[in-house]
């Protein structure tokens, strides 16, 4: 593999790391893992109307996070009910649009041959998220123990509150070349989760977090090659690996 | 001269009101205890205060207000590796505060070094009271909004967290609003009490308007209760 074509799985998987953090501790892992469906009818458009289908994906998750955005500024609604039932409608849509090998890629990732534009836009959306995450996570932590103090102590709590979604959306369409739309809702929830079964502070997860999503991206990549297949289920299985290795430790 | 004017407040959520045309005001320096029964709005009369709900009628607080909210209900998973150290530390993206002033806060409000690294999530009701009691004073407020702050803490907790707060009222010159399930609380800690209940909405020096008959009639029941005059 050559030095480019590292460049942005490990931008990727860093981004996923640390953004899956909060969104493991907001509780939103099913919510988050529901969102990354809705890139697929981007990819369907695309394809159609023949522009970048990673355009296409970016653009229906910039909609998708904005949506799950106005559902919880709603007291009423229950968001997860209308998340999973309108992207999961999104995700059976999608897969009408496109068809053979396209939607296997669209689905599961095949990571090909990277334009460098692909690189570029990648690598800086990469940094973006983690930038984010950097210098929010204080206003993060404290939305999270309660939007109520974040509010009294000054955070802008519904912009934020949206920025993050939007952070989360990109993550999200940065990795749909490696995972794709089924699985890279996994690749951001289940790093996360692993950090959290065995991390004592807040830094300590972020770092869990991040170790754990390079790890199985590379390895995950790794392997696919080898077997010359997709490489999103590689890169979750050994996502999933690592997470079973956590519950051991944890319960040791 | 007031710290807060609250005109004609009121708050709707779809079929339900829990606030009509609310009105009451604050004093600097007050110390103002809202009372009722469970849903009778006390909670979303602190958010609506705050701006965190939609809301009609108008809310004015005077200039300069800087408020510290303690919150009833925790929004979080009690495992998330977030230490007490961490949560505090927050404060510095936030306000000017140094490590000294988080050390000098944990001493003030009674949390020891050890506490500092443990879990928020593991801390008992008691400690995370203080945490953020710590965390609303580490931006040096002038008002502060306690929901229920004894809720599930045993009762020496309970009477310790009650004079940590009269004490930095005092000492602080801070004015409070706080909520409470305690008339005894309430009697001996608030200049005035707001009662909420039944479509209405009372408002007097406790030992004026807390009367056997208003009890009743908010809380749909007698109320027994015993006043701790020293």
């Amino acid at each position: 593999m050559t030095t480019e074509a590292l460049l942005l799985p490990i931008a990727m998987a860093t981004a996923s790391g640390l953004v899956g953090c909060f969104a493991v501790m907001r509780r939103m892992a099913l919510a988050g893992d529901a969102l990354s469906h809705v890139a697929l009818p981007g990819i369907g458009i695309a394809l159609a109307f023949g522009f970048n289908p990673l355009l296409g994906a970016a653009t229906m998750l910039f909609f998708g996070a904005l949506l799950v955005w106005a559902l919880e500024g709603q007291a009423h609604v229950a968001t997860e009910t209308i998340v999973g039932v309108v992207f999961s409608v999104a995700l059976a849509i999608g897969s009408m649009m496109a068809s053979g090998e396209e939607l296997i890629d669209a689905l599961f990732g095949g990571a090909g041959v990277l334009s460098r534009a692909e690189v570029i836009f990648g690598v800086a959306g990469s940094s973006l998220v983690v930038a984010f995450i950097l210098t929010q996570k204080n206003k993060l932590v404290v939305m999270l123990v309660s939007s109520e103090v974040a509010r009294t102590a000054g955070i802008r709590v519904r912009l934020l509150d949206f920025l993050y979604l939007e952070m989360f959306s990109l993550t999200i369409a940065l990795g749909l070349r490696y995972l794709g739309a089924l699985l890279m809702g996994a690749l951001i929830i289940i790093p996360a989760a692993t950090a959290k079964q065995v991390s004592k502070s807040l830094n300590g997860m972020l770092i869990v977090a991040t170790v754990a999503a390079l790890t199985a991206t590379l390895a995950g990549t790794a392997l696919a090659t080898h077997n010359h297949r997709q490489t999103g289920p590689f890169i979750v299985t050994t996502a999933g690996a690592i997470f079973l290795l956590s519950l051991l430790y944890r319960r040791r | 001269m007031n710290i807060l004017e609250v005109t004609n407040l009121s708050v709707r959520f779809e079929n339900v009101q829990p606030l009509r045309e609310l009105s009451f005001s604050v004093a600097r320096g007050a110390s103002l205890a809202v009372i009722g029964p469970n849903g009778a709005g006390k909670t979303v009369l602190f958010r609506a205060i705050i701006g965190a709900i939609p809301s009609r009628g108008t809310v004015r607080w005077a200039e300069g207000v800087r408020i510290g909210y303690v919150p009833q209900k925790l929004d979080l998973d009690r495992d998330v590796p977030i230490t007490a150290l961490d949560f505090l530390a927050t404060r510095k993206t936030l306000t000017a505060v140094s490590d000294k002033d988080i050390s000098q806060m944990l001493t003030l409000v009674g949390i020891s070094s050890e506490v500092t690294k443990t879990p928020i999530g593991t801390l008992s009701g008691g400690q995370f009271q203080r945490l953020l009691i710590a965390f609303a004073l580490l931006g040096n407020p002038n008002v502060l909004l306690l929901d229920e702050l004894t809720a599930g803490v045993d009762e020496p907790g309970q009477r310790q967290l009650n004079e940590l707060v009269a004490r930095l009222q005092h000492d602080r010159g801070l004015t409070v609003l706080f909520i409470s399930h305690e008339l005894s609380v309430v009697y001996r800690y608030a200049n005035n009490v707001l009662c909420l209940g039944g479509g209405t909405a009372h408002i007097g020096a406790p030992k004026e308007i807390l009367t056997p008959d208003l009890l009743r009639d908010i809380y749909g029941a007698p109320v027994d209760y015993h006043i701790h005059d020293h």
